[in-house]
């Protein structure tokens, strides 16, 4: 019986495995190290679900809602609604694992996050993503014992085996031996953001480089959206890395101020005063840099979180406050912490419709590599959910695809076939230097990146930062270097070709929103040597009540 | 300043390990062993302090703050995450050597598959809904936040590689499902924790002041040992938790 081979271990990957188990269908769970070690534990704010238990009147509807608006109406309204519908049996599903959610006076708790009006963010204290992975972990565990989950924790990906088009299994690489072996197979990737884009600027994993994200694209994937980067408001530069301030800060009454004239001032309570320093994270990382442009204003914005209540540091945020202390030398209940926006996540990355399929035949994405659910601006709260609830949708609609799993040979669609030798051998080839990415390259990258993708983005900086690219693919690269110049060049030429502003996109030229032209998704694929950027349209609402 | 940093090499086909130096300049106090470890090898002709060339050091890392326990390593002596260890605080000379108690892979890589295969042997995993209150609750969270890195075992003077004791690497997981678990349906894991945790431990309590993230291993072996040993009840009042959910 074929296995699904499910690429990453975090959130969306594990969340596919237990669903395929849970059906009796055995996965290969691949990735480059363990569970414990994918950027899923570093999620820490908390996960979004209307439960309605804050006496708030919240319904999933209102969660759909804000969902689509924060993400400025540029997500699927069919799955983001799927989404928001069923985040409150996801959370429910979270507390019958056993985690840890908030609790005070015997109930559980949820906590206000950025562009909800609603107390609807299910958590614990600002470790969420961590408690969520090891009771996944653990429910994973239950089905490896009983065989149905077969972990390889040090194996990379490296390519998807083809055939006539379709996706026949996976090619990966044990990266203690060398050894590459394909198993053949449906394919779910999870492998997560491309932080490795812009190594050292993210608040991301080393592991999370981008380069599964490049090599797909080289087969042929069409990406959606990737222009779409979001920079969280609150991050801090440590050493090698942009480390993330939660948004639970603010959630829980932090606010934001920038020194002008020599006075604090709480521009985003002036300027909102209905969800002030709770705004959705594009609109508050872009007052923040225009308001340190500002002559009279300093160049730093502070986070203030002096006035919290004793109770909600103790209870809630004591994990935040160590981290602070220990990272900064800041103790942040006395003194406001100097942030400044970073690179936090990625909305765009493999196309995939609501069943998160995608452009191949027997790929699946989920999790921070797919672009789904989040539109033009995620808001916090939604990406630990969009992970779980996508590659649980990504496992489901695998089953349905995999009808030999099930029945006969006679009901095995085409492209779904079993790999004979010679296509094993076919797909296994090249060796290690196939993947070699050298440092020094990929810091050249990230810079012209960095110029081109930056929070405010013009058509001059654009078509500069393109042509470097175009003049670094020219030169002697390595085969992984090309793919990820070609992936940059794409998310560079997307940025050129969308000529509005919409959430993470700002555009100087082009300051207001398009919806004639550009409320729709971004296409790009690869195509004999070439990009081609397409606009694509939204799919209708069947249900009809999208709000705009 | 420069650096010293004595390196414990052995190569994947190599029966013996064998000590190399590499000279380092850190660009600023905050430097820490992983970003020492990332710049030597990001140098494309990277050569010890005797001026020979030397391959990349095999090592594992990925979240860089604390969180994911992969850089886990015996810096100077003492097992602690080299992206934790500021270079500053060592006097201008380290020692990095693997964890000793897993099999080496490469140069600081170490095959830490134990810990995984030790929690499936135990079957840390809820069969039943877990019934929880605020304590209960508390000490789910501190055990959930283990990071399966390694570094109580390579202190413990119990942990014997071969041998089943599973240490705090075992314990803290299993620490989470005690809690969570009515007392009915403790039975099994709490012979598995007796068997794989207690009877092992010798109380030296090494492993308490190690811990790269802080978990209070005294106040959970506490209740892990009043829930699996001594049957008392560990949690005050009994509760739905939360109690509006029906079983979903």
């Amino acid at each position: 019986m074929n296995r699904v081979n499910i690429i990453g271990a975090g959130l969306a990957g594990l969340s596919a495995a237990l669903t395929l188990a849970e059906q009796n269908i055995p996965s290969n769970l691949i990735s480059l190290q363990p569970s414990e070690r994918a950027q899923s534990v570093l999620a820490q704010g908390g996960m979004n679900a209307a439960l309605n238990i804050m006496g708030e009147d919240d319904s999933p509807a209102e969660h759909f809602a804000d969902t689509l608006r924060g993400g400025v109406y540029l997500a699927d309204p069919n799955a983001v609604r799927n989404l928001t519908d069923h985040a409150p049996e996801i959370a429910r599903r979270f507390i019958a694992l056993g985690v840890p959610f908030q609790m005070e006076r015997g109930k559980m708790i949820q906590r206000n996050f950025g562009g909800q009006k609603k107390k609807r963010t299910a958590y614990a204290k600002s470790s969420t993503g961590k408690v969520l992975m090891s009771a996944l972990i653990d429910e994973v565990r239950k089905y490896e014992a009983k065989g149905l989950v077969t972990r390889y924790s040090r194996h990379a990906f490296r390519d998807l085996c083809l055939k006539e088009g379709a996706c026949t299994g996976v090619l990966v690489q044990d990266t203690w031996t060398g050894e590459e072996t394909a198993y053949p197979g449906p394919v779910i990737l999870a492998f997560g953001g491309m932080n490795g884009m812009f190594p050292g600027r993210t608040t991301g994993t080393t592991q999370n480089t981008g380069d599964g994200l490049a090599q797909v694209f080289s087969r042929g994937m069409a990406l959606g959206n990737p222009e779409f980067i979001q920079f969280h408001p609150t991050t801090v530069q440590i050493d090698g890395k942009s480390m993330l301030i939660s948004e639970a800060a603010r959630g829980e009454g932090g606010r934001l101020f920038v020194m002008r004239n020599g006075e604090k001032w709480y521009f985003m309570e002036e300027k909102y005063p209905e969800l002030k320093n709770l705004m959705p994270r594009d609109v508050i990382s872009r007052e923040m840099t225009l308001v340190t442009a500002q002559p009279e204003c300093e160049n730093q914005v502070y986070l203030d979180l002096t006035g919290l209540p004793a109770h909600v540091w103790e209870k809630r945020l004591s994990d935040m406050r160590q981290e602070i202390l220990h990272y900064l030398g800041i103790d942040p209940v006395k003194t406001p912490v100097p942030v400044r926006p970073g690179i936090h996540y990625f909305m765009g990355g493999i196309l995939a419709d609501e069943d998160h399929r995608t452009s191949i035949p027997g790929v699946y994405a989920a999790g921070e590599c797919a672009c789904q659910y989040h539109g033009a601006n995620r808001l916090g709260g939604n990406s630990m959910l969009g992970a779980v609830f996508g590659g649980q949708k990504a496992a489901e609609t695998a089953i349905r695809e995999m009808p030999e799993l099930f029945g006969g040979e006679e009901n095995r669609p085409g492209g779904w076939d079993t790999m004979d030798d010679g296509h094993i051998s076919q797909c296994i080839e090249g060796g290690r230097e196939e993947y070699l990415v050298r440092d020094r390259e990929a810091e050249r990258l990230s810079e012209i990146l960095l110029g081109g993708l930056s929070m405010l983005r013009d058509e001059e900086t654009l078509v500069r930062t393109i042509a470097e690219t175009e003049a670094l693919l020219a030169e002697p690269l390595t085969p992984m270097e090309k793919k990820r110049a070609w992936l940059g060049l794409a998310m560079l030429k997307a940025a050129e070709a969308r000529k509005e502003s919409r959430g993470a996109h700002t555009r100087t030229d082009y300051p207001e929103k398009d919806d004639e032209n550009f409320r729709k998704t971004t296409v790009v694929r690869m195509e004999e040597g070439g990009l081609r950027v397409e606009f694509a349209p939204l799919p209708e609402d069947r249900k009809g009540q999208q709000e705009r | 300043m420069t650096v010293r940093m004595d390196v414990l090499r052995r190569g994947p086909k190599d029966t013996e390990s064998r000590w190399q130096t590499f000279d380092y300049e850190p660009r600023n106090e905050a430097e820490t062993v992983a970003t020492a470890l990332r710049r030597l090898n990001a140098r494309e002709d990277l050569r010890d302090s005797a001026g020979n060339p030397a391959r990349p050091i095999r090592w594992e890392h990925s979240c860089l703050q604390k969180k994911c326990g992969a850089c886990a390593m015996v810096i100077n002596g003492r097992p602690g995450l080299a992206c934790d260890a500021r270079l500053m605080d060592y006097g201008g000379h380290l020692r990095l050597e693997p964890l000793r108690k897993f099999p080496v892979v490469e140069d600081l890589m170490v095959d830490r598959s134990i810990l995984q295969e030790n929690l499936r042997q135990m079957k840390i995993w809820l069969e039943e809904r877990p019934v929880m209150d605020e304590r209960s609750t508390e000490d789910a969270y501190d055990a959930a936040r283990c990071l399966q890195c390694g570094c109580c075992l390579e202190v413990c003077p119990n942990c014997i590689p071969g041998e089943t004791f599973a240490g705090m690497a075992g314990a803290l997981p299993a620490a989470r499902i005690l809690a969570e678990l009515p007392e009915e349906e403790r039975k099994e894991l709490a012979a598995a924790y007796r068997s794989r945790v207690y009877e092992g431990c010798g109380k030296s309590l090494a492993c308490r002041n190690i811990c790269p993230a802080g978990i209070d291993i005294d106040r959970l072996l506490a209740s892990s040992n009043a829930a699996a040993v001594w049957r008392r009840p560990v949690r005050r009042k009994k509760e739905k938790y939360p109690g509006q959910f029906g079983k979903s």
